[in-house]
């Protein structure tokens, strides 16, 4: 008996440490910034676990593996089409002459950029590995401006959590200030040493080093700066998410 | 040869067998829905539709699973590691891998390797307290599974995060690049299913509903004592392997 009541009561001790400290660990994570917009459900658990871990474990700043320009791929699969709108079509007829792009949000001063402007700051190049989510993969050059560069010269506030980016479609995702302020987060207007071919996302693209292919977003038309992504579409973070997709593709 | 306690399983054993059962076959199951997505593997860095691959897997392309497939992966696989550590860990201090896992050094000798080696073929069933404890076959299996094929598919797994790899790069280079650790993540996933389906043959064969209770419940129904005679009329057994 008394063997018994030992057991009940140190399973009941058990559960309420257990409740008690997921409990402080919720309110912790969601302080430090350690869970993901797409958290909900019931895969919610391992998308914050993955995502916390990472985020906790790892180095802000470490780098994506960077490779020789004789390890580049021979084939650069893409997935997905063009933008069928209007206003992209027109803006590729016209060699993107009147393209900019919208910076807006919790900035200092909210600007827009021509791809000149653009081509103006420091540009980077670098030579990443990229993978699908679905399991195939290349090595390219890509060349751009730091996202960081461009952040700073708008000048982002404090409070700002996540930085959003809209194509010319209906697609759209964020990253994190992690991600974002990443010294490998490149807005890409040049691949292989040529100016970004169409079905690569012209005329400016994402690079996220770190993270699968699907999150590198294309055709780039505006970014916003927010320290929430609750009123955007279903408020996941991404579209990945409303598709079925992690929102964080660290992996 | 060593027996095994009152109880043939420990409860942590029990627990985390248990717990693994339903894991890993979340694992199989969104592995394979990962993988149809592209059934190609390659060797090296990079590979795709138009360059060379290792090996085309008959299947077709079919999209539209590896959304949810990835998601219960990872889920699954949290679980997986965390449950494996406890009892990988548990383990090595309750001297469970020592007493039941560790062949004896005679068992490795030329001579009595082979002749389990050929009991194991014959089907030959041990005796008495032959029974009751893992043969040098087992051992070697059940080990290389734990200490070899596990921690394989866990850094295999981990060398295809770019974020992770981004902190430990030797974790995919000292596999080859980044689709060689897809590829041998596959062939590893493929040895322990193959490792499963003799598992679960030769508790059939062992009796299942007795060595399914004896993991769930801790005890076989074959006890120590009983009379050579009862031995005789169930032959309902265990037999070599379970």
């Amino acid at each position: 008996m008394s063997d018994l009541l030992s057991r009940r009561q140190l399973i009941r001790a058990g559960l309420v440490a257990t409740a008690g400290a997921s409990g402080l660990g919720a309110v912790l994570a969601g302080r430090y910034g350690l869970v993901p917009p797409d958290h909900g459900g019931i895969y919610g658990a391992g998308e914050t676990l993955t995502y916390a871990a990472q985020r906790l474990l790892m180095s802000h700043h470490s780098l994506a593996r960077e490779f020789t320009r004789r390890q580049i791929s021979t084939v650069f699969p893409v997935n997905g089409e063009p933008p069928e709108n209007e206003g992209y079509r027109r803006q590729l007829a016209d060699g993107f002459r009147d393209w900019r792009l919208a910076v807006d949000g919790l900035v200092a001063r909210p600007s827009s950029f021509s791809l000149a402007d653009l081509r103006r700051f420091p540009s980077r190049s670098q030579i990443t590995h990229q993978a699908c989510e679905e399991g195939w993969s290349f090595i390219a050059e890509w060349t751009g401006v730091l996202l960081s560069d461009v952040l700073n010269v708008v000048g982002i506030r404090a409070d700002a959590r996540y930085v959003v980016f809209f194509p010319f479609d209906d697609s759209w995702d964020s990253l994190d200030m992690p991600d974002a302020w990443h010294p490998q987060t490149l807005l890409a207007y040049g691949m292989n040493g040529q100016d970004l071919p169409t079905p690569h996302g012209a005329p400016l693209r994402l690079r996220v080093a770190r993270q699968l292919g699907y999150k590198s977003i294309k055709y780039l038309s505006r970014i916003t700066v927010t320290n929430t992504v609750k009123n955007i579409g279903q408020g996941l973070g991404s579209v990945s998410p409303e598709q079925g997709y992690s929102w964080y593709a660290g992996i | 040869m060593r027996v095994l306690d009152s109880s043939r399983h420990s409860v942590l054993v029990r627990i985390t067998h248990w717990i693994h059962t339903v894991s890993f076959f979340a694992l199989l199951v969104s592995g394979i829905a990962i993988l149809i997505a592209h059934p190609r593997l390659y060797w090296g860095e990079t590979g795709a539709v138009g360059a060379p691959a290792l090996l085309d897997l008959p299947i077709p392309f079919t999209f539209g699973q590896s959304g949810w497939g990835r998601s219960l992966h990872f889920l699954s696989a949290w679980v997986s590691v965390l449950n494996g550590s406890l009892y990988a860990i548990a383990g090595l201090f309750d001297q469970h891998f020592r007493t039941h896992l560790l062949p004896a050094r005679a068992d490795l000798a030329w001579r009595p390797f082979r002749q389990a080696v050929a009991d194991h073929v014959r089907f030959t069933r041990p005796g008495g307290d032959g029974s009751r404890s893992y043969n040098v076959l087992q051992r070697l299996a059940y080990l290389a599974v734990v200490f070899v094929l596990f921690p394989l598919m866990i850094a295999t797994g981990l060398a295809m995060s770019p974020a992770i790899t981004s902190v430990v790069p030797e974790l995919v280079t000292i596999f080859g690049g980044q689709q060689s650790a897809r590829t041998i993540h596959f062939f590893v996933a493929s040895f322990l299913v193959l490792f499963l389906l003799v598992h679960i043959a030769m508790v059939c064969r062992a009796g299942f509903g007795d060595r399914v209770r004896a993991m769930i419940t801790g005890h076989s129904a074959v006890k120590e004592g009983r009379s050579r005679k009862e031995r005789h009329e169930r032959p309902a057994f265990p037999a070599t392997a379970d």
